[in-house]
């Protein structure tokens, strides 16, 4: 592998890198409170499309780049909180099943975003006209080869992302709700003795999760394309994926977002890169590849997996 | 004497006149919108006057026979009543959204909806059942592994593996058809069910001997699946003319069983006497036999299906196995029609999350599975339909979403209907119950 093809790929493996990670350290917040998530599809796609919206109305006016890339994220990130709210509701004070009222969610939203894009905009497809790249980053571009390779023509909201990420560790790790949170989604009857509001918690856990979901969404159209069309292209399930590959852990989501960001970039590479190109598998075999490794670590690991153990069960007070 | 008669009349013709009543409101309601036809609404009326007044009879019998039943007691009456009231909740919130969007056509709109599959003639009629039965059948899927505790959100990745199986036979395997078509086709679907009968085992195994969450490896199997299919068909299938799979053979595509005769000019063909089958096969196999019982053991209480001696793990992999055979079958009767191609595009199959909201309105057994099926079937004709006006057919999407998302909050429902129902049973306590009870004993 040269160093062009390197050039051109770690820019489109950052870029699918970030939007994998917040997502699933969204599913991490929801699931170390103690509720499984999987309506981060549909949360991500709730956030795409009013972000998209937002920035489709945004770009005449003039300003710049980072104040659009910003409002999109942070509407992204409110619709994203006020549609998982739903899912908290359901889980947490209702005590549904959690599957099914995810699975209703996912359902929702790709439906609801076609309805009102081809209500008021005629199709489904909402455009947004500019890229939203820097060429380069302050100082940290002008660092050579590791300069030219991370920090120039980054995607603004990738490096947003990156900050997002890197503060929404601190809290869940270093701070006292970050700890709080982590107790519900292990010992709720024990935290619940000790004067924690469980019902608050996991509220703020899946609300966390949704606000990040809601930001990946904006993300991921920021990054991929130029329109929305009512799709995230399974990110929010692939974001599971990664949750569970990184153990429940912050570190190795990045790894793993990494390694599956990477598979699908490659998939959409391998024409130009020689290498991959001689050894003539399917395209196919790299996007199946995370989800294959998924399973298998699924499957052999699951004994020192680090999931929370209250994950996916309704709060009982009677059990304590 | 003049009590008896009044009691039986009320026993027995009441439901025929509730049902007679019926009939004149459903067959005078639609002439005032004029594109329905005479023939369609006066059969439509007979069809729910009948069904009605059944339904009505049957309930006054059982009121007379039962004196002391609760309603608010029986769990089968507490859950119907909570998916009815989903369902309300769900048609309420398509209206509400309608409203917002374009009021002025918006009751319009509504009855267009509510008339799903009944809306015009035999051809919609037909076409309703055509379209519901891939979803009748992941219905079923959904149902069966429910049944036995598990969740089946893999639907989707089974019923893919199906459809290119059924495809892939249907393409290649000409030579069966020259002997008989129905060898051809029989092989196809066979073939379709043990593809996703496999692609069910594998989270199946996996929960049942490594402890692995259904649901999770479902998900993953799904995108497999995806991937997978979209491989094998540029590999094997491949019209590059089109982008998409080859035609199948004329042999292979579903026979129409003389379906055409009754609702001519529809899409309708065999694909609905299977589902009947397949429903019929599962009631049996859930309520009549000793396997049955052991899987819905197993749903109940894991541990206590082991400690009654019952292999639950074999258990867990036999109802994964039969609940992804039903889903491939879905895939298989889904393609083997003609002017339907599977496409290399990575889109998961919807009608395998639909599987999921059909399985829980129809309570997850498998006549409520038809049933909520062609409900849905109704609704989505509905939805074609609603084009004619300017509305997005993505409506009853929503409207389903929000079905399941009322019956996910399953809790609140019920506690609704025991609320109304005690109220209803409470305030005929001193009137009429007795009196029928009465005259009960009397026999």
């Amino acid at each position: 592998m040269d160093i062009d093809t390197l050039y051109f790929i770690i820019p489109l493996v950052i870029a699918s890198t970030v939007p994998l990670a917040l997502v699933a350290l969204g599913a991490l917040f929801s699931e170390r409170s103690g509720v499984i998530n999987i309506a981060l599809e549909g949360i991500m796609l709730m956030g795409a499309f009013v972000g998209a919206i937002v920035i489709y109305y945004l770009e005449p006016t003039g300003l710049s780049d980072v104040m659009i890339a910003f409002f999109g994220l942070l509407v992204g990130a409110i619709i994203g909180m006020l549609f998982s709210v739903l899912h908290a509701f359901a889980a947490v004070n209702m005590r549904a099943n959690q599957i099914i009222s995810a699975t209703a969610l996912n359902m929702f939203a790709p439906a609801f975003a076609i309805f009102i894009a081809r209500t008021f905009f005629g199709t489904q497809r909402v455009p947004i006209s500019r890229t939203y790249r820097i060429s380069s980053v302050p100082i940290l571009g002008d660092i050579p080869f590791i300069g030219d390779l991370f920090f120039q023509g980054a995607y603004l909201s990738s490096l947003l992302g990156i900050i997002i990420f890197v503060v929404a560790v601190l809290i869940l790790y270093k701070t006292k709700q970050g700890l709080r949170l982590r107790s519900c989604g292990e010992n709720p009857q024990a935290a619940d003795t000790l004067g924690i509001n469980i019902y608050k918690i996991r509220y703020a856990g899946v609300m966390t999760s949704g606000a990040l979901a809601g930001m990946g969404g904006v993300i991921f159209v920021l990054s991929f394309s130029t329109s929305f069309n009512a799709t995230v292209s399974g990110f929010g399930f692939l974001a599971l994926a990664v949750l569970i590959f990184g153990n429940w852990k912050p570190g190795r989501i990045i790894m793993a977002a990494l390694f599956f960001g990477f598979m699908r970039v490659i998939s959409s590479t391998t024409a130009v890169i020689p290498f991959l190109n001689d050894l003539g598998l399917d395209d196919e075999i790299y996007l199946m590849l995370p989800y294959l490794a998924t399973l298998i670590v699924l499957a052999f690991v699951s004994k020192n997996s680090a999931a929370p153990r209250a994950a996916g069960e309704p709060y009982d007070p009677g059990k304590r | 004497m003049v009590e008896k008669i009044k009691n039986y009349f009320i026993t027995n013709y009441l439901g025929i006149s509730t049902g007679f009543s019926l009939f004149l409101f459903i067959f005078i309601i639609p002439q005032l919108f004029e594109d329905s036809d005479l023939i369609i609404s006066l059969i439509r009326g007979i069809i729910f006057s009948i069904v009605v007044g059944y339904l009505v009879y049957k309930f006054l019998l059982f009121r007379r026979n039962n004196p002391n039943f609760v309603p608010s007691e029986s769990k089968l009456v507490v859950d119907a009543g909570g998916s009815l009231v989903a369902i309300i909740v769900g048609l309420l919130f398509g209206l509400l959204l309608m409203l917002l969007v374009n009021p002025g056509q918006a009751f319009y709109g509504f009855s267009i909806i509510l008339r799903g599959g009944l809306n015009r003639n035999f051809k919609s009629l037909g076409d309703m059942i055509f379209f519901s039965v891939p979803i009748i059948l992941t219905g079923l899927s959904v149902a069966f592994a429910f049944r036995t505790g598990l969740f089946n959100i893999g639907a989707t990745g089974q019923l893919t593996m199906g459809a290119f199986v059924a495809v892939f036979i249907g393409v290649e395997w000409g030579a069966l058809g020259e002997i008989h078509p129905l060898l051809h086709w029989g092989t196809a679907l066979l073939f379709a069910m043990i593809a996703g009968g496999l692609f069910g085992a594998i989270p199946g195994l996996l929960k049942a001997y490594r402890n692995v969450n259904e649901v999770v490896a479902s998900i993953m199997l799904n995108y497999v699946a995806m991937y997978l299919n979209t491989m094998l068909i540029v590999a094997y299938i491949y019209n590059r003319d089109y982008a998409r799979a080859l035609d199948i053979e004329e042999t292979a595509i579903t026979p129409i069983m003389n379906l055409d005769l009754i609702f001519p000019g529809s899409a309708i063909n065999g694909g609905i006497v299977v589902a009947v089958i397949v429903v019929i096969i599962l009631h049996i196999i859930l309520n009549k036999t000793t396997f049955g019982y052991e899987l819905k053991a197993v749903g109940f209480n894991r541990n206590a299906s082991k400690y009654a001696g019952m292999n639950s793990k074999r258990n867990i992999v036999y109802a994964m196995m039969i609940s992804g055979a039903v889903a491939g079958l879905a895939g298989g009767l889904m393609f083997l029609v003609a002017g339907k191609h599977l496409k290399p595009e990575n889109i998961l199959i919807p009608e395998g999350f639909t599987g999921i909201a059909i399985s829980l309105l129809g309570l997850s057994s498998p006549i409520g599975v038809l049933l909520a099926g062609l409900f849905y079937g109704s609704l989505q004709q509905g939805g074609y339909y609603l084009q004619l006006l300017n509305f997005t057919p993505e409506i009853i999407d929503i409207i389903i979403a929000v079905i399941i998302y009322a019956s996910a909050l399953g809790l609140v429902l019920q506690k609704f209907v025991k609320m109304i129902l005690k109220r209803k049973f409470l305030e005929k306590e001193d009137g009429e119950p007795q009196d029928l009870a009465v005259e009960g004993s009397d026999e």
